[in-house]
């Protein structure tokens, strides 16, 4: 992490025995690794679990007191891959990604690890990126857990629990020799909680010894005829020992009474919003005290098919609560319970919503419906529920549907990939609209209003790959996007060594912003930073030749519009064979503004001479057209009604925000729009020098300007 | 069976956009909860580092039972929230749109600045939402509220919006927490403490004395109330005609319209315009204007006054080189006694604005020309980057400025004027057929504008539009007709919405026609 520190945290995870660690649930998983003695940490970057790698990425004291090895990897395939440390050596390890995205990626690891098997306890923690607020496809991670028998732990999402399904999990993992997953959603990740820390742990075995004393077993190398006997292994071993374990440690749970006509099965990560709704019901109150029988499955995967049938036997029905489709528990448990023929009726998805997130008001329609089929008499005489139906039915508030705009994630004020795709859109309405692949990052908000450029993404990465199906003889190229993130993830060989070997014959832009921006400003490869424990500097373009591009071009300051769109012109029109490579590189506004604001309100402080830039609107020059909005989207670049009567559409204006990155000005000149934008330079502790001159400018302006306004004929 | 235990916890949402400082306030809320010996959670769902889109933070709070902790809900529930928070004011209405904020339980805490959103902002006409629709709504759904505009507080008083929302919290009343165990909060957080606690004192004043502040949509429109009589005989000529010759409901219109002509040119301008409107005038009497309270002169005197006061290198060089500009500059940057301030404004002239500025003849003749243009083009077709507080800079400015004296034999100022001649015919002729649709044509005006390719684009919009006419002449609605092309013009950029539009107008025409016969 290269302009955010992370200090006050890193000190939290210092924190003894006995100690209570306030904050979120993702940086408390964070120190219970610590405190489970965890030997390697790694993964990649992404929300929600990016302050994970971002904290350890500041805690290299901590991390070397304890001997703990951590590492930015370089993809979730590589940070998977890192987990192979933990098959013949007693070594605790963990891994770190956004899922399922991640789990995508590093599925190929997966695959053989958990084949393999291991020794040391081996934990994936997945931020599982479902519901509001995701910014990937509604899948669900269990898949990955049941083809690959990895086991998954799913716990209620609270500060003591989260920690102890790391801890525990490691131990599993070890019992059963099998990777273990352990899933945390968004809101858990952030959730503010606290819990009572114990001591860190160094690990038991450490890195140097497993390097000093190397050992291999052909029995645990993915290859005939080994593969098969793993096979078997974990079938008849690892399975059967992590129900044991699961079973004599009670890592599920039961809520209420013993005994009840119906009961509630449920994935751990479900417990609150379950809570709530029994709560809203009657049938709970706040401290958790339930009426109805609850069974929490902390493990989502295996299932423990003695506790599901116990809990199940002699309930009239049961209803299974699973957020996320397809409802492989729901299956699963009746599976169980017809192999058992128990015959509690199960309910499930034929209750409850198939996909979407399970909030309170969602559970409390669905135990409505369940208990109202089949246990009527506990929903007594129902005091009312929580609803906003009445107010929402008034036409005032309906009438907010017709005004309230749509405000999806943006571009920055002043970000450096603005001008980008400003020229792309200059370029299209000379040459037309293309075909244009888009990747993952924050780039993607092309797609946006006022832009509106880019027609798939497939993938971190994968841009130009995903149009490679158009290298066709054709009046106009395909075009893609990726960032310096996706570049380096995937982009290097998948996409642009794919658009070499293949002579492709498309326009690929690398927007290098010197950081993985979009998941909080991690240092890569290519970064400008100095990191002492990474290598940066690294060039892309270096990197892109290195692999056989010829048409390459580095621009040095996307905000350079004219610049950008003859560049994207001549890719488009050369005639070169190949991709034509366009390496867009400009700072991270987000990043740059943390770097360098403190520098610059020191020096001004200091009495050195500092210039501040901003920019403006002339508000009787602008007419109104808002041309430079449908080129900017810039949160500081606004309307704003003007009081002359003789004006009717609002007129640009620029607020206190604007950091003088310099696109409004650029883009008027590009597009020859309107010469309302000026920029201001506001010189701090100008020298006398300065002073002097501009004593002689003023001197001589003013004269001219008395001059004139002198023969304007007055209004009084 | 037996009741549940009663308990319930404080639930409070808040509102935000990334880089309103949402984190910090429910950070600052958790604090303050904890201090007082309470369980605290709060979640939220920042999925993307960029500083733009909304955000909920969710925070429940209760004492705790003993050692029983609650297990707190990680989730609003419509209709169970005790509290909203929002830190814009369309954000306020989202709120409400999503049942978040109920007649028995919430309060809404509510900031009324506005954050356009960018639908709000790239449509050529007026895009920006009714904030008028927030206000209605706000009482119906709220059963107490606080607005006021936390955001320009929070500026006044060197902090963020974070600050004052936290202040209106306190000064709310609504938790059961004293001022000092708020204050406690924002001190333990350690950052920018006393400005922080600065903006927070006044965002509570603010809350426990309200004042009174209406949130408008639009700003109000400043007419100039004319003088009895005024000093420059000159002036004061035109001055008496407006007087004399008009409704008095008129006058500030076109005093208004008198004063800009005359900052555009001169008083032999501003005379040449009232000549104009004198002859819609009377054309509106003779058609018994009154009966439309004088529309067509009053549209009249608005978008001639607009139509000759255009926009042209010279009166942008006018305004860029004024004193009261470099002032108001220096206000709007905020600059400071001991700092300097320079201006770069940035202008792409082409051959187009300097043909433009030359004698009619000359320019045309230039036109005529191609390659002669062109080549002239090359030379003066790119970005200029303009000091102006420099003097060789000042100086070039002033000149084009200075040139105003020769506008009226300028290729410019011809174009213009037969533009303007054109659209006129077109109104006096359409008048005595169909009175509103005359009305409507001086309306169309307003998508004249913008510079170079926007202007050109606007041009033949209003072209486009008024293409149209001579079938709406007579036609049932033909003025609504005309008014949806308009709005469809300035919907959006490559004119889509227009062709429909104009589409739908001729199978309406076309549905209509068998009727007719």
């Amino acid at each position: 992490m290269a302009e955010r520190s992370f200090a006050s945290e890193v000190e939290d995870l210092r924190l003894g025995e006995g100690e209570v660690f306030r904050g979120e649930g993702i940086l408390a998983i964070t120190k219970a690794l610590l405190q489970s003695g965890v030997a390697y940490v790694g993964g990649y970057q992404g929300s929600p679990i990016s302050h994970l790698m971002d904290v350890l990425a500041d805690a290299k004291d901590v991390l070397d007191e304890l001997g703990v090895h951590f590492e930015s990897s370089a993809s979730e395939a590589a940070a998977a891959a890192m987990l192979s440390a933990s098959v013949m050596y007693p070594l605790r390890g963990a891994v770190t990604w956004k899922s399922t995205a991640g789990t995508n990626v590093a599925s190929d690891a997966l695959t053989n690890l958990s084949s393999s098997g291991v020794n040391g306890g081996a934990l994936i923690i997945v931020g599982e990126d479902f519901g509001e607020g995701s910014s990937i496809p509604q899948e669900r991670t269990h898949a990955f857990a049941m083809k690959s028998q990895m086991w998954m732990l799913d716990p209620r999402p609270n500060l003591p629990s989260m920690v102890d399904a790391v801890e525990t999990g490691f131990e599993l993992s070890e019992a059963s020799n099998t990777p273990v997953i352990l899933q945390v959603r968004i809101r858990a990740c952030h959730v503010h909680g606290q819990f009572t820390t114990k001591a860190n742990r160094p690990p038991r075995y450490t890195m140097q010894e497993a390097l000093q004393n190397p050992q291999r077993d052909l029995n645990r190398i993915v290859l005939p005829p080994a593969s098969y006997l793993q096979d078997k292994q974990k079938l008849n071993e690892r399975w059967p020992a992590a129900v044991k374990f699961i079973k004599e440690r009670r890592l599920n749970e039961w809520f209420g009474p013993e005994e009840g006509e119906v009961g509630i099965i449920l994935q751990g990560g479900m417990y609150n919003s379950l809570i709530r709704a029994l709560q809203y019901l009657g049938l709970a109150d706040v401290y958790g005290d339930s009426k109805i029988p609850l069974y929490v499955m902390n493990v989502t995967y295996p299932l423990i098919d003695d506790e599901v049938a116990k809990f199940c036997a002699g309930k009239r029905a049961v209803l299974m609560v699973e957020e996320g489709h397809p409802e492989y528990l729901e299956q699963a448990v009746n599976t169980i319970l017809r192999r058992r023929d128990i015959n509690a009726r199960l309910e499930g998805k034929g209750m409850l919503p198939l996909g979407g997130d399970y909030t309170a008001d969602v559970l409390t329609k669905g135990v409505e419906t369940f208990l109202e089929a089949h246990a009527k008499p506990l929903l007594g005489n129902r005091s009312p529920m929580p609803t906003a139906a009445g107010v929402l039915s008034n036409p005032k508030v309906k009438a907010l549907a017709d005004v309230v705009p749509q405000r999806p994630a943006g571009f920055c004020t002043g970000c450096p990939e603005r001008p980008i795709f400003a020229a792309m859109k200059l370029v299209e309405q000379e040459l037309g609209p293309h075909q244009i692949s888009s990747d993952i990052g924050c780039h993607l908000f092309s797609i946006l209003p006022p832009f509106n450029l880019g027609g798939t993404t497939m993938g971190y990465g994968l841009g130009p790959a995903s149009a490679s199906a158009f290298n066709v003889a054709s009046k106009k190229k395909a075009v893609s996007f990726l960032g310096d993130g996706g570049f380096w993830h995937n982009g290097l060989s998948s996409s642009v060594g794919n658009a070499v070997f293949n002579k492709q014959d498309q326009v690929i832009v690398v927007v290098d912003n010197y950081y993985s921006s979009a998941t909080g400003g991690q240092d890569i490869l290519s970064s400008r930073a100095e990191n002492e424990r990474r290598s940066t500097n690294n060039s892309i373009v270096t990197a892109v030749k290195g692999i056989g591009a010829k048409w390459v071009r580095q621009i040095d300051r996307t905000y350079d519009v004219g610049k950008m769109r003859d560049t994207l012109k001549e890719a488009l029109t050369s005639n070169e064979p190949g991709p034509k490579i366009i390496v867009a590189s400009s700072e991270c506004m987000l990043n740059k503004q943390r770097r360098v604001k403190p520098l610059f309100d020191k020096a001004v402080k200091n009495g050195e001479r500092a210039i501040k830039q901003r920019f403006g609107v002339d508000e009787d020059v602008c007419t109104g057209d808002h041309a430079c909005m449908r080129l900017s989207g810039c949160p500081s670049l606004s309307v704003k009604h003007t009081n002359d009567p003789l004006k009717d559409d609002p007129v640009a204006a620029i607020d206190q925000t604007c950091v003088g990155c310099g696109n409004c000005g650029e883009v008027a000149e590009a597009a020859v729009l309107c010469p309302s934008f000026y920029r201001a330079d506001v010189i701090n502790n100008p020298t006398r020098w300065d002073r002097s001159v501009a004593r002689v400018r003023e001197a001589v302006i003013g004269f001219l300007q008395r001059r004139r306004e002198a023969r304007r004929p007055v209004f009084i | 069976m037996d009741r549940t235990h009663p308990d319930k916890p404080i639930a409070l949402a808040i509102l935000a956009m990334g880089g309103q400082g949402g984190g910090v306030l429910s950070d600052w809320i958790v604090a303050l909860a904890e201090s007082q010996n309470w369980a605290a959670q709060s979640t939220s769902v920042p999925g993307v580092a960029q500083r733009t889109g909304a955000t909920i933070y969710y925070v429940e709070m209760m004492p705790p039972q003993g050692d029983r902790m609650p297990v707190l809900s990680l989730m609003p529930t419509p209709g169970d929230v005790d509290v909203v928070m929002a830190a814009e004011y369309m954000e306020a209405g989202r709120s409400m749109m999503r049942g978040l904020v109920t007649p028995e339980r919430t309060t809404l805490i509510a900031s009324s600045h506005r954050s356009l959103a960018v639908s709000e902002k790239e449509q050529a006409g007026d895009g920006i939402a009714d904030s008028g629709v927030v206000v209605e709504a706000t009482p119906v759904a709220a059963k107490r509220s606080v607005v006021f505009d936390m955001q320009t507080m929070a500026e006044k008083n060197g902090s963020v919006i974070s600050a004052v929302m936290f202040g209106a919290l306190a000064g709310a009343k609504v938790l059961p927490f004293d001022r000092e165990a708020f204050e406690g909060a924002i001190r333990a957080g350690g950052k920018g403490v006393t400005q922080s606690l600065k903006a927070f004192g006044a965002g509570f004043e603010r809350t426990v004395t309200p004042v009174v502040e209406t949130v408008e949509k639009t700003s109000g429109k400043e007419f100039l109330e004319p003088p009895q009589s005024l000093k420059d005989p000159r002036l004061d000529k035109l001055l008496q005609q407006i007087r004399q010759n008009y409704p008095a409901a008129l006058t500030p219109l076109l005093y208004t319209a008198i004063t800009r002509l005359v900052d555009y040119q001169d008083p032999a301008y501003a005379q040449d315009y009232l000549d104009r409107i004198a002859a819609i005038h009377r054309l509106d009497t003779s058609l018994s204007g009154e009966r439309h309270d004088f529309a067509l002169t009053r549209e009249a005197a608005k978008y001639v006054a607009v139509a000759m006061a255009y926009d042209d290198v010279i009166r942008v060089a006018d305004l860029k080189t004024r004193s009261s500009r470099f002032a108001r500059v220096d206000a709007e940057v905020g600059k400071k006694q001991d700092q300097l301030l320079y201006m770069t404004e940035f202008m792409h002239p082409r051959m187009e604005e300097v043909a433009g500025t030359m004698p009619a003849g000359l320019g045309r003749w230039l036109e005529n020309h191609p390659a002669v243009f062109n080549r002239l083009d090359k030379l003066v077709n790119r970005g200029r980057r303009v000091q102006t507080r420099t003097v060789f800079w000042f100086f070039s400015l002033y000149m084009v400025a200075g040139m105003r004296r020769f506008r009226r034999g300028l290729l410019r100022h011809e174009r213009e004027l037969s533009h303007l001649n054109g659209w006129l015919k077109l109104v006096t002729e359409t008048a005595p057929k169909d009175y509103p649709l005359a009305v409507e044509i001086l309306k169309c005006r307003r998508l004249v504008k913008g510079y170079s390719d926007t202007a050109a684009r606007g041009n033949s919009r209003f072209e486009r539009v008024l293409s149209n006419v001579p079938q709406l002449i007579g036609k049932p609605d033909s003025a609504g007709w005309l008014r949806r092309l308009t709005t469809a013009a300035l919907a959006d950029e490559d004119g889509t919405k227009l062709t429909g539009a104009q589409k739908t107008l001729e199978t309406a025409f076309e549905a209509e026609q068998p009727r007719v016969a």
